[in-house]
């Protein structure tokens, strides 16, 4: 049944895409950049010593997937942030400020917000009742079986549709900057990543992680500082010349968020979005206690904050360095649709300003941390699919609870290898989709799935089982259906002149779905279970508030 | 955790102030950047040249440059405010609590 469930979700997620056609068009493969290269092998290999390393300190279930406990808050904060600043956000946020200035900023905040909340309502109660996964506090007092295989469905169908993204974007990223074949490029990312996780587990991954948003962090700032220095660290200056060059429409909202219903839809899509993100969550599993848990999200939500003021500089750095800069135009793109178009698309602005700023050699290193950032991000991501389905579906499901550390482990290897093959075989299947909508597809589905579940088992004494059951289920289907039925993939993959539901997100409503469905189901729950699940909640919250009992506390 | 115990922190007075203490002040905290983050989108949604006005007269930079950079700072600063509150006031009080269970 539980398999069932999967497959009917990852047909429904991708079944519009088989049928939809080449969106994006050719990729021009570059010359092979033999400074990237270099560094990217440096990288490669530094990271495999991480994993060696950690494959030595990797031993119990524990281990593989909490490091132990062992990570600092500043170290988890670091990890975290590195998570949220996937190559996506990196190149995407950049190429959006880019070409439509303002409205990049837009969403940079609307990705920020969410971590606010995420420590005031989540952070702690997440600790002091999870072990592994977040189905371990969804299920705390509900019926393991339901919960955990709703809950994990969730975050398979989260971790997917996201590593599928990546996986395209990869390989799309690698062919341009690197030279080599998409095919190659997608087995390359499965291959190491797979690597880190199943022998270095979440010890591994989290330093890679960390390795990662440094040179991203250190990288962008070298950019953002370039431009300013450019411009004698002159805001009014920057922002007048690149004026000039794209008018003034850049300095003030454009058409990003229209009307009222799809601004609030995407600011729910991104707030709850956010803490429903099953890669995130599993984060916090990583540090000893609630204290360190709070300062992991002060942390990354500064570095969070700190990265997206810099892409919002280095998108107006590329309108004045590499916007109609010859050495940057797609001369054959040109020639056909007018206008500037720069070599492999917006989202290459970030990479195009590294050279005009840095040359050669700095263009090898942002690319190799491109690169890096891809690895990183579908390690974390693997890692918390393979949880969901060792911990949460083979041990709690399967075995009931009884399975023992090292078969789980082993299960979630096996589980990381399969996760690893299929985000090849996707990957390389989707190299000619539309993949736009899969990341905010992976967003409705956190906001609507997960995190109503997450939240309400926190804070609602009312919730039974049933309840979180059929409206977790609800909010998922009205995710998918709707996004199904929207303007992205009805009209723009699926070629129909309308769209049956106008909204580009879903959030507010599929949301709003989960919390009514949770709501009525559990009021009107008069079994003899769930009675006894609503008498267990004070002992639950007090052990949120106070973490005691919780896993790991006793070491302190 | 049993009943007993269960109870017996409950009827603690700690207890109680930890939770009404700390609930009061996360809730606070989230209804501002709720507040601060809608006023800003729902301006974008119905009255986007609001953010368009130049900071002067004359200057090609609007008030929504500075708006949206005060946005990211804010949400910084008050979880900086959180986590010093929670991890000095409130995890002292959590201390006691604890160590009012093991005396017995």
């Amino acid at each position: 049944m539980n398999m069932n469930r999967i497959f009917l979700f990852l047909i429904l997620g991708t079944l519009a895409v088989f049928a939809s056609g080449a969106i994006e068009g050719e990729i021009q493969k570059q010359a092979l950049n033999v400074s990237a290269i270099v560094m990217f092998v440096i990288f490669v290999g530094a990271t495999l010593g991480i994993t060696y390393w950690a494959a030595k300190r990797t031993k119990s279930a524990k281990d593989f997937y909490t490091a132990g406990g062992g990570i600092t808050g500043f170290q988890n904060g670091m990890a975290i942030a590195g998570d949220y600043m996937s190559a996506a956000s990196f190149l995407g946020i950049s190429g959006l400020v880019y070409m439509k200035g303002y409205d990049g900023l837009i969403y940079s905040i609307g990705f920020l917000v969410g971590w606010p909340i995420i420590l005031f309502m989540i952070a702690e109660p997440l600790r002091n009742l999870g072990k592994y996964t977040f189905a371990d506090v969804a299920s705390y007092r509900l019926k393991q079986m339901p919960i955990r295989t709703l809950a994990a469905s969730g975050s398979i169908a989260t971790v997917v549709l996201y590593l599928i993204a990546q996986m395209v974007g990869s390989g799309k990223l690698i062919q341009l900057l690197f030279g080599l074949q998409y095919e190659v490029a997608v087995v390359l990312v499965g291959v190491l990543m797979v690597l880190y996780v199943t022998f270095g587990g979440m010890l591994a991954t989290t330093w890679v992680q960390i390795v990662k948003a440094f040179l991203l962090l250190a990288g962008a700032t070298f950019m953002a500082v370039a431009v300013m220095a450019h411009y004698d660290f002159s805001f009014g200056a920057l922002f007048s010349h690149a004026t000039e060059l794209k008018g003034i429409e850049i300095m003030s909202p454009g058409g990003l968020v229209s009307d009222p219903i799809s601004a609030i839809s995407l600011a729910v899509a991104l707030m709850f979005g956010t803490a429903g993100l099953p890669h995130i969550l599993m984060r916090f599993f990583t540090v000893g206690d609630a204290k360190e848990a709070r300062k992991s999200v002060f942390y990354a939500t500064g570095f969070i904050g700190y990265f997206y003021i810099l892409t919002f500089i280095i998108g107006f750095g590329a309108i004045v360095m590499v916007f109609q800069n010859p050495a940057y135009l797609d001369i054959a793109k040109q020639a056909i649709d007018g206008g500037s178009p720069i070599l492999g698309g917006n989202n290459m602005a970030a990479i195009h300003l590294s050279h005009a700023v840095g040359g050669d050699f700095f263009l090898g290193f942002i690319s190799a941390v491109a690169f890096a950032t891809i690895l990183a991000v579908v390690s974390g991501l693997t890692l918390a699919g393979a949880s969901a389905i060792s911990h949460d579906l083979y041990a709690s499901v399967i075995k009931k609870g009884k399975a023992d550390g090292m078969a789980e482990m082993r299960v979630s290897k096996i589980a990381t290898i399969v996760l690893g093959i299929v985000a090849i075989i996707m990957g390389i299947a989707f190299e000619q989709q539309n993949i736009a909508f899969m990341v905010g597809l992976a967003f409705a589905i956190a906001a609507s799935a997960n995190f109503p579940i997450l939240f309400l088992s926190m804070y609602w004494s009312k919730l039974t089982t049933r309840g979180a059951v059929i409206g977790g289920s609800l909010g998922l289907a009205t995710a998918v259906i709707l996004v199904v039925l929207g303007p992205i993939v009805w009209v723009q993959i699926l070629g129909n002149a309308e769209a049956i539901f106008p909204y580009k997100y879903p959030a507010l409503f599929s949301v709003t779905a989960a919390f009514v469905g949770i709501w009525f189901f559990s009021i009107t729950d008069s079994s003899h279970d769930a009675e006894a699940e609503r008498e267990a909640f004070e002992a639950q919250y007090i052990r949120s508030q106070t973490g005691i009992g919780a896993e790991g506390a006793s070491e302190h | 955790m049993n009943k007993e115990l269960v109870d017996k922190i409950k009827n603690n007075h700690d207890y109680q102030e930890l939770v009404s203490k700390r609930s009061s002040f996360a809730i606070k905290l989230t209804v501002a950047i709720l507040v601060v983050y809608f006023t800003f989108i729902l301006t974008i949604a119905f009255n986007p040249s609001a953010l368009g006005i130049p900071l002067a007269e004359g200057s090609v930079t609007t008030i929504g440059i500075p708006i949206g950079m005060a946005i990211i700072v804010f949400a910084f600063i008050l979880t900086g405010i959180y986590t010093k509150r929670a991890n000095g006031e409130f995890d002292a009080l959590n201390n006691k609590i604890k160590n009012s269970i093991k005396e017995d």
